[in-house]
């Protein structure tokens, strides 16, 4: 049992980095990527940073490879929207010591823009694809994804979905095989992608490709299993998981662990052993439309749907038409969303943006929130940086509104990618009001460091890059720094640099509440006698606040002391209640 | 398949849900079941409605989730939980819940009504409901956060392992400076589970 535990997917892919002899692991966080890196971070064998965006990541762990190291990048998927550059290139350079580039999709969208589907990019780069199912297979995959890697000089994409890169399940751990730095040799032909290079590549790439189908057919990580041959199921990932609680015996399996590329041999020698066949696969038809291409009879999407997350109730219902008898309730049951967190310092910023009636066009983080009620003082979000750049367009067709226009960015999507879009506004000189909400940390994905916040991943102290010396260097002349939490003085702020007409940067400047050295030391309690039932402190958002028998009151299990709503009071009814 | 024990925690972000699904998750693990532990990190933690999932068995779990009909027990957090979740207890499953009301933010703007006598309405549908105010009992115990712990004991009269055995494992998963008052919350939370 001393080898045998309960590891999160994610923590077992790091797990596997670490036994594999990885070196190198750089990525930035995203859910539900992010505890890959954490976890690998925690290994003295391996260096691990947070990277200030994907494509960086991804290129400096291509770096570490050529050098002749054992290199791994993790990101969310869309977070290979961004690395995809190096993605499609490396391709064609392939490796020296083994990369693995870990992508986790998140079908249903638990904490994402979008749904993409991460498998379009394997077959588009021309790149394997390997896709564990649980926690075990996220290890062993990992370590056999370096091999593959190195075997074949290619780098290997592991694919995770939410499913199995948040799931426990039991590991066997074995010890680290240290793999040292393979020599590096200059190779201009194979590193330096210039046409008259890539032309001869990419024979190569294609070459490679169909090789690794051939060893798709015999390799390990893809196996049949034989239940009853009346219905057969491809399916790979968690699909896999729900198939087989739905089924047992009661049908045969190909369980795909290489999703790119695939054998049409293979998967026909499967095919002609089951009565019916069908594909089990989460978001897009790719098994399925690449089983048609090639001849290979089966159903997929006609039954199963191609948005959102399967489980084995899906599945059931869907294949067999069964459903658990199960308990109703039958009152209106109030939704109960996401809200900014007690204390937030993004709340007292949204109540001004809301108040003074700005179009705001927003970013990737917590202050996404700021969009719900009763706050909704958002109008865009796209993804990273996209509200830095986007305002640059709005105002540059609308030059009359860019007085009531704003971008709101955190700290470290600042970093991610809003400074080029600055470098933009200040470049082509749109008159453009950005707030750059700077709470310290990478808030969402549950506090990450990043390169303003003065500590790296292995909380080694660094100097912190300073957000109003970067605007300045980049040639922003107005930039000024308020407190949130101020909001006469933040209010005022914004008000004069959206008269400005030059570009201007607001640091919008307060510690996350949830940080560990933020502690107010204090609570607000409701006076109900002064309190007039006026619910100016109920504008703000605050999950504490609530009205109780026509009075404001505040839950002192949730208040944290940050006093915001003691600020909104005008008859003094919120007190302060020190600890 | 038939004999994997399904447990369901439903909470509020916040309210340490996450922590008790892996406590359970090792006492299952500890007494050589296979298990899964399935959870929910990044924006849906922020104070929304949150569910983990813990199943084990002697036999290999397959999926990580739980699914209608298909939970032992549903542990609740929070009783609007009760009523967004309890189509996922199985007919002879039992209910664990906290009496705590915490308004989610439609109520608080005013847009919709939290819906009265919840568990009233569902104890009048047969379910084996045990409910306590969790709430009160961590406070009384020294902190308003080990309302999971105080939920855990009360489940811990109903499962199959020991008492022994949960609260050694909560020995091991606590902090060493909070372990009496969680000690105390489980004894509060045991003992009020009758």
């Amino acid at each position: 049992m001393a080898n045998k535990k309960l590891m999160l997917g994610n923590a077992a892919v790091a797990r596997g980095l670490y036994e594999a002899g990885c070196v190198y692991v750089s990525s930035y966080p995203g859910t539900p990527s992010t505890e890959i890196t954490e976890n690998a971070a925690l290994y003295e064998e391996m260096y691990a940073e947070w990277a200030p965006n994907e494509k960086v990541a991804f290129e400096t762990a291509l770096g570490a490879s050529i050098a002749g190291a054992r290199a791994f990048t993790a990101m969310k998927h869309v977070g290979l929207n961004v690395a995809a550059d190096p993605l499609f290139t490396a391709s064609y350079t392939g490796v020296n010591g083994g990369f693995v580039i870990g992508v986790a999709d998140d079908p249903a969208m638990h904490s994402s823009q979008n749904e993409q589907d991460s498998r379009h990019y394997a077959i588009a780069a021309k790149l394997p694809m390997i896709e564990p199912s649980d926690s075990a297979e996220c290890l062993e995959f990992a370590k056999a994804a370096f091999e593959l890697s190195e075997k074949f000089d290619t780098p290997v994409m592991l694919r995770l979905c939410t499913r199995v890169a948040h799931s426990q399940s039991i590991v066997s751990l074995s010890d680290r095989e240290e793999k040292g730095l393979k020599e590096y040799v200059k190779n201009p032909q194979k590193y330096i992608m210039n046409p008259g290079n890539a032309v001869r590549r990419h024979p190569i790439v294609e070459a490679r490709m169909e090789e690794m189908a051939l060893y798709a057919a015999t390799s390990p990580l893809n196996r049949i299993e034989m239940g009853s041959t009346k219905i057969g199921i491809i399916a790979s990932g968690a699909s896999y998981l729900y198939a087989k609680e739905v089924f047992g015996n009661n049908a045969s399996y190909l369980k795909l662990g290489i999703v790119n590329p695939l054998s049409a041999d293979y998967i026909k020698s499967f095919a002609q052993k089951v009565e019916k066949l069908y594909v089990i696969e989460e978001l897009d038809p790719v098994i399925e439309t690449f089983c048609k291409a090639n001849g290979i009879d089966c159903e997929g999407k006609s039954v199963l749907p191609i948005t959102g997350e399967f489980s084995q109730e899906l599945v059931a219902k869907k294949l067999l038409g069964k459903e658990e008898e199960h308990y109703t309730y039958e009152g209106n049951v109030p939704v109960r969303p996401p809200v900014m967190c007690p204390g937030c310092p993004h709340r007292g910023l949204f109540y001004i943006l809301k108040k003074l009636g700005l179009t705001v066009l927003g970013d990737i983080g917590c202050y996404t929130l700021g969009g719900a009620a009763p706050l909704t003082a958002l109008d865009t979000t796209i993804c990273m940086g996209a509200s830095v750049s986007g305002l640059h367009g709005f105002n540059k067709v609308r030059p009359d509104s860019a007085g009531k226009t704003v971008a709101v960015i955190g700290d470290s999507t600042f970093m991610h990618s809003g400074i080029t879009g600055l470098i933009d506004i200040a470049y082509n000189r749109s008159v453009s009001t950005v707030l750059v909400l700077d709470n310290h940390i990478t808030g969402m994905t549950g506090h990450q460091q990043n390169p303003c916040t003065g500590l790296t991943l292995k909380n080694v102290p660094v100097d912190p890059v300073k957000i109003e010396e970067v605007c300045a260097a980049v040639g922003i002349k107005r930039v000024r720094i308020t407190d949130p939490n101020d909001i006469k003085a933040t209010e005022a702020a914004i008000k004069e640099e959206l008269a400005a007409d030059e570009p201007s940067v607001i640091i919008v400047r307060r510690p996350c509440a949830l940080l560990k050295k933020v502690n107010y030391g204090c609570k607000y309690q409701v006076d109900s006698d002064s309190c007039r039932s006026c619910k100016m402190c109920m504008r703000i958002g605050c999950p504490a606040i609530s009205f109780k028998d026509g009075k404001a009151t505040i839950d002192s299990t949730l208040c944290v002391g940050c006093g915001l709503c003691s600020s909104m009071c005008n008859f003094g009814a919120i007190k302060k209640v020190q600890l | 398949m038939s004999k994997t024990t399904n447990i369901m925690i439903a909470g509020v972000g916040g309210q340490g849900s996450l922590l008790a699904s892996r406590v359970l998750g090792a006492l299952a693990i500890n007494k050589g079941f296979d298990v899964k532990v399935s959870e929910v990190h990044g924006m849906s933690q922020r104070g929304g409605s949150v569910v983990t999932y813990v199943r084990y068995s002697e036999q290999k779990v397959a999926s990580p989730v739980i699914c209608k009909g298909e939970a032992d027990f549903l542990l609740c957090f929070e009783q609007l939980e009760v009523a967004r979740w309890i189509e996922y207890l199985k007919k002879d499953g039992v209910l664990v819940t906290n009496t705590q009301k915490m308004l989610p933010m439609p109520v608080i703007t005013g847009a919709m009504e939290y819906p009265e006598g919840i568990i009233e309405d569902i104890k009048a549908k047969g379910v084996k409901v045990i409910d306590l105010d969790a709430l009160s009992l961590a406070t009384e115990a020294g902190s308003s956060k080990a309302v999971n712990i105080v939920l855990i004991g009360a489940f811990a009269r109903f499962c199959e392992f020991t008492k022994e055995e949960v609260e050694e494992c909560i020995k091991s998963y606590v902090p060493a400076k909070f372990l009496d008052i969680n000690l105390k919350a489980f004894e509060l939370g045991y003992n009020s589970a009758v």
